[in-house]
């Protein structure tokens, strides 16, 4: 692009033959249509990843992992005797911008399926434009909107639990476990209302009551104004809370509270990506999560996680490998990991070689009931309704001691159901 | 809680906001009142602050208050160079053009913030303060360090205050402030005083960066909201006037505490925004100004 | 009736014309996204009337394109109405909103006008937040599958078809095209450019500029509104991030790349911007780095943009 910068200082004939070599640079790659992407030479996969705005530290090692387990995949032989070629995008975040991003895999790149997007709302933005565009669509997202039968045919989300049976699971643990007086703080929009709706039906079902129920716009960063609302007789704080100012949050909830605090549970979403052995978290010593695969590798790990850490490039304590202050979103990037296989999966099963054989995946899919706890699926065996479209795991209660979180209940996959809100498989494709 | 202890703490919190946004705001006044132009990359120099903290923080081993310390001096004099080289390359090429500035900070916001996405990276990072004790209400516990931001803030303002009164400096600006094209006649090098100012203001802002990251965190986006809460302050305040924005700093920081006491927080966000609008509208010298309509 | 600035009227068909061939010509993945520019150039174009004609530079414009997309969508999820009739909803939606923000942000100018209209629009994606169990708030609402297709004129639509989405992108911005032609070359547009150029000369004629810019301000709002209940129904989502600042920047960039002030410029800036953003995204993640650029070296150097630029140096009857 050096070209057209010296063009611009240039005025008239410059001016002009630049404007005619840019707007050739810009549509060629469209009208040359990317020629190489013949069906049969590879199988493409298109990964939209939030390499910006918000959801940037998630994205980045969404790409790592996935590009790991690529490699993985591609040194076995590939897929159906086909290597795998991944086409990554960023999305920035941004609703829009993922849409326009799905029209690019489908249209351009011509890729076979899309996986790797995380925040809800570009997943509820994209998710329409996939099914007319007929392209496979693997959420690694967590929203339940999926599973409440708000998208299509087209999109699944084989790995992750959805928030709704994530809270399930955990709403019994909390009100036997820790007092069933509740306070819950969580982000005034739509991922915080999912939280608060579905917690406040699981501590009410198990007897328990929300003494408060505390929202704070995302924007905020400072929150020290919103915590007196905590009533003096709660039993347990419950805290999801994302976003970069989440460090704050802890950090004020601990000046705050001091040591005669009740007890206190969040999702790790709260600490995703952030360094838990500095003083600012001493606080939180004794304080348990939620997490979907133990940031820090247990005294019975398997072998599957010490495998996934090692080809993602992780330590023991859920760091890079080559920079300890690099802390992974270890709870969530597995989905990217397990996703990349449950579609070599369904693509084994259905002989995929191209997307002639498009549908044939998506039935293959659809008929998995469940994945083995495998160097394929290192976070555990899972059950996959085919009808929903959604996967359904074990969660983790960890308990934050020492600088470390360890892990003290693991839930059975049952506790995670909940009666099926839609039934896809009734759908036309 | 009781209301009382529940009213003390708002007032606390909200004495810490009035006294950052006091110097982001006091910044972005300035820069307003001197050169007329509004500059929407202020938030981005209150950001480049606490990534410098963060980055003295890491460089420079020993105690945290060493790092800090340097931080406070360092930071804003780099920030402040930036800002003087970003006046001299294009603001004073746009002649000032109120518009066309705007457009133009809006472009080194962006710039600002992608180099900083590719460097410093998509994290959040904490920096340890410079010194750490809880103070313990009967009702609540409190970090001493806010009180240490409170403080730095009045005495930073208070020296302002009397450079603008009492310096040279000060009086170029003032002078230019009142009559460009006089001051020019009169040999005062307004060029000169443009960048001067220009670089202060997001001087003003760096300072303010460094003292809330250890309390809050660097992130590469945190410039969005100190600089909407700035154009509160100054339109609320009157745009150029001092006492005005110091003013509207204490009323609009108190007030946000106190609102979001009774009412839910965005609901209390878009009143004072709201307010500000209709301000704008209906009073255009701000609540407190006597500076001429723009 | 006769058909002032001929030249122009000839080049718009000529340029209609080309973009309708263009279906037939381009690849696949060209005529989708040039579907979305048609959509976003819209936006831009009732954008550069108000700021390229009338010289009102607004920072807000994201919330007439909300209004739009809300007020179509809203119509559309809730009230089952059918897609033709939310559409011309969120024209009203978008215009509605614009003539009441008008009547008070236009007692304001320049610099304060910028910011008051920033500040109305953060209010407007506040409240989207604020109302979010009704609007679905950041995390949006996805529009039922039914409303993929509608029947109009008992001819059926299918909204999932990329030529028909193409051709009605492509009819809605000929209407508008022409629509605009004929406001700005007449006696209207005279008007606007005259508000533009001396407000209170034109004050001093005689002429009540504060009926002109609300005028102006209403059109520009509506078109917004039509582009943006045009997007929503289009893809199937409303969220609240088109009410964002950033939307409000980007409509501004295009026009300002394209030129202010001239009737092809926001098409030619949202062309030349979107496919920059497009290409530039695959090969860095810091492509708004390239935005901040433009936005500099444009007002450095080309303040007229694009066909601005040309006009000045060239083609007098461009604007």
């Amino acid at each position: 692009m050096n070209r057209s910068s010296k063009d611009i200082l240039l005025p008239r004939r410059g001016f002009l033959n630049g404007l005619l070599a840019g707007g050739a640079l810009l549509a060629a790659p469209g009208i040359v249509g990317r020629a190489q992407a013949q069906a049969g030479d590879a199988i493409r996969l298109g990964a939209p990843f939030h390499r910006t705005g918000i959801g940037a530290s998630y994205g980045r090692w969404y790409e790592r992992t996935a590009t790991a387990a690529l490699k993985i995949i591609n040194e076995q032989g590939g897929i159906n005797g086909l290597p795998v070629q991944m086409i990554v995008e960023d999305d920035g975040t941004d609703p829009k911008r993922g849409v326009e991003v799905m029209e690019k895999f489908a249209a351009e790149h011509k890729v076979d399926a899309v996986f790797g997007h995380l925040f809800s709302h570009v997943v509820a933005a994209t998710a329409p434009r996939a099914g007319e565009l007929k392209m496979p669509y693997f959420l690694c997202s967590e929203t339940h909107a999926l599973a409440a039968g708000k998208f299509n045919r087209y999109c699944f989300q084989p790995s992750i639990t959805d928030v709704k049976s994530q809270i399930n699971s955990m709403g019994g643990w909390i009100t036997s476990n820790l007092g069933k007086k509740v306070t819950l703080i969580y982000p005034d929009y739509a991922f915080g209302y999912d939280h608060r709706d579905n917690m406040t039906a699981a501590v009410e079902a198990q007897g328990g009551k929300i003494v408060a129920s505390i929202a704070i716009p995302p924007s905020e960063t400072s929150f020290t104004r919103y915590l007196p609302r905590i009533p003096f007789d709660t039993e347990v704080i419950y805290h999801v809370m994302v976003g970069p100012a989440v460090l704050t949050f802890v950090k004020e909830l601990g000046e705050h509270l001091g040591t005669k605090r009740p007890e206190i549970f969040g999702f790790i979403d709260s600490l995703e990506g952030v360094q838990m052995d500095i003083p600012q978290l001493s606080f939180l010593e004794g304080t348990y999560f939620w997490e979907a695969m133990p940031r820090y590798a247990q005294p019975d790990q398997t072998e599957f996680d010490k495998f996934y850490r090692n080809a993602v490039g992780v330590d023991a304590t859920g760091a890079s490998a080559t920079d300890p202050k690099d802390i992974s979103t270890y709870s969530h990037m597995f989905s990217a990991w397990e996703t990349l296989f449950a579609i070599k999966k369904a693509m084994e099963i259905s002989g995929y070689k191209g997307p002639a054989q498009k549908i044939d995946m998506l039935e293959a899919m659809e008929g998995i009931t469940g994945f083995e706890a495998s160097n394929e699926f290192p976070q555990g065996d899972k059950v996959f309704n085919g009808k929903t479209h959604q996967a359904f795991a074990h969660q983790n209660v960890s308990k934050f001691g020492g600088g470390k979180l360890e892990v003290v209940h693991t839930t059975t996959i049952e506790e995670s159901f909940y009666p099926d809100e839609t039934d896809y498989t009734q759908m036309s494709f | 809680m009781d209301i009382a202890p529940y009213l003390l703490l708002a007032t606390l919190e909200g004495l810490v906001q009035a006294s950052v946004l006091m110097l982001t705001a006091l910044g972005l006044s300035l820069v307003f009142g001197v050169m007329r132009v509004v500059n929407v990359a202020h938030g981005e120099f209150y950001m480049l602050g606490a990534v410098g903290a963060w980055l003295c923080a890491t460089l420079i081993p020993g105690h945290p208050a060493i790092s800090f310390a340097v931080a406070l001096i360092v930071a804003p004099l780099i920030v402040g160079l930036l800002a003087a080289l970003a006046d001299r390359a294009i603001l004073q090429r746009i002649n000032y053009n109120p518009e066309a500035t705007i457009v133009s900070t809006i472009g080194i916001s962006y710039i600002i913030q992608q180099l900083t996405l590719m460097t410093f990276g998509p994290d959040a990072r904490a920096v340890d303060p410079p010194f750490y004790y809880n103070i313990r209400f009967p009702w609540f516990g409190y970090s001493s360090y806010k009180f240490f931001i409170i403080g730095v803030a009045v005495a930073l303002v208070a020296t302002l205050w009397l450079l603008m009164k009492h310096s040279k400096m000060g009086l170029l600006m003032r002078a230019t402030q009142y009559d460009r094209e006089t001051a020019l006649n009169f040999g005062i090098p307004v060029g000169r005083v443009y960048s001067a100012v220009f670089a202060f203001g997001a001087m003003m802002a760096a300072v303010a960066g460094v003292l809330v990251v250890p309390n809050s965190q660097a992130h590469y986006l945190m410039g969005h909201d100190p600089l909407l809460m700035s154009f509160i302050v100054v339109i609320v305040g009157g745009l150029g006037s001092i006492p005005g924005t110091i003013a509207a700093a204490v009323l609009i920081g108190l007030s946000d505490g106190l609102l979001s006491v009774f009412f839910s927080p965005t609901l209390a966000k878009i009143a004072s925004t709201l307010l500000v609008a209709l301000v704008l509208v209906f009073k255009p010298q701000g609540l407190f100004g006597k500076a001429g309509r723009i | 009736m006769t058909i002032p600035n001929k030249k122009l009227f000839a080049l718009c068909l000529v340029v209609l014309a080309l973009l309708f061939m263009a279906q037939f010509v381009l690849s696949n993945y060209l005529v989708l996204a040039l579907t979305r520019i048609l959509i976003l150039a819209i936006f831009a174009m009732g954008y550069n009337m108000l700021m390229g004609y009338t010289g009102l530079l607004s920072l807000g414009h994201a919330m007439f394109f909300a209004a739009g997309l809300y007020a179509a969508g809203l119509a559309n999820y809730y009230g089952g109405v059918s897609l033709p009739i939310a559409f011309v909803i969120g024209i009203l939606g978008g215009g509605v909103l614009a003539f009441v923000i008008g009547l008070l942000a236009l007692r304001t100018q320049t610099v304060s006008f910028m910011i008051v209209t920033l500040m109305f629009a953060q209010v407007a994606y506040l409240l989207t937040l604020y109302f979010s169990n009704v609007t679905g708030g950041d995390q949006g609402l996805t529009l039922p599958t039914a409303s993929r297709s509608f029947s109009l004129f008992g001819l059926a639509v299918d909204l999932t078809s990329p030529m028909v989405r193409f051709n009605i992108a492509l009819t809605l911005f000929a209407v508008v095209l022409i629509g605009l032609f004929a406001v700005t070359q007449g006696p209207l547009g005279r008007l606007f450019v005259a508000v533009r150029e001396n407000i209170n000369r034109t004050e001093m004629l005689g002429f009540d500029t504060y009926r002109i810019r609300l005028l102006a301000f209403t059109i520009s709002g509506a078109i917004s509104g039509l582009a943006g209940a045009l997007y929503g129904l289009m893809f199937g989502f409303i969220g609240s991030s088109f009410a964002e600042f950033r939307s409000s920047i980007e409509v501004l960039l295009f026009t300002l790349v394209g030129g202010p002030g001239t009737l092809l410029g926001p098409l030619v800036g949202t062309g030349v911007m979107t496919m920059l953003i497009d290409r530039l995204s695959g090969m860095t993640s810091a492509y708004l780095i390239v935005v901040g650029v433009l936005l500099i070296v444009i007002n450095l150097w080309f303040p007229k943009g694009i066909l601005g630029t040309i006009r000045d140096r060239w083609v007098p009857w461009l604007k």
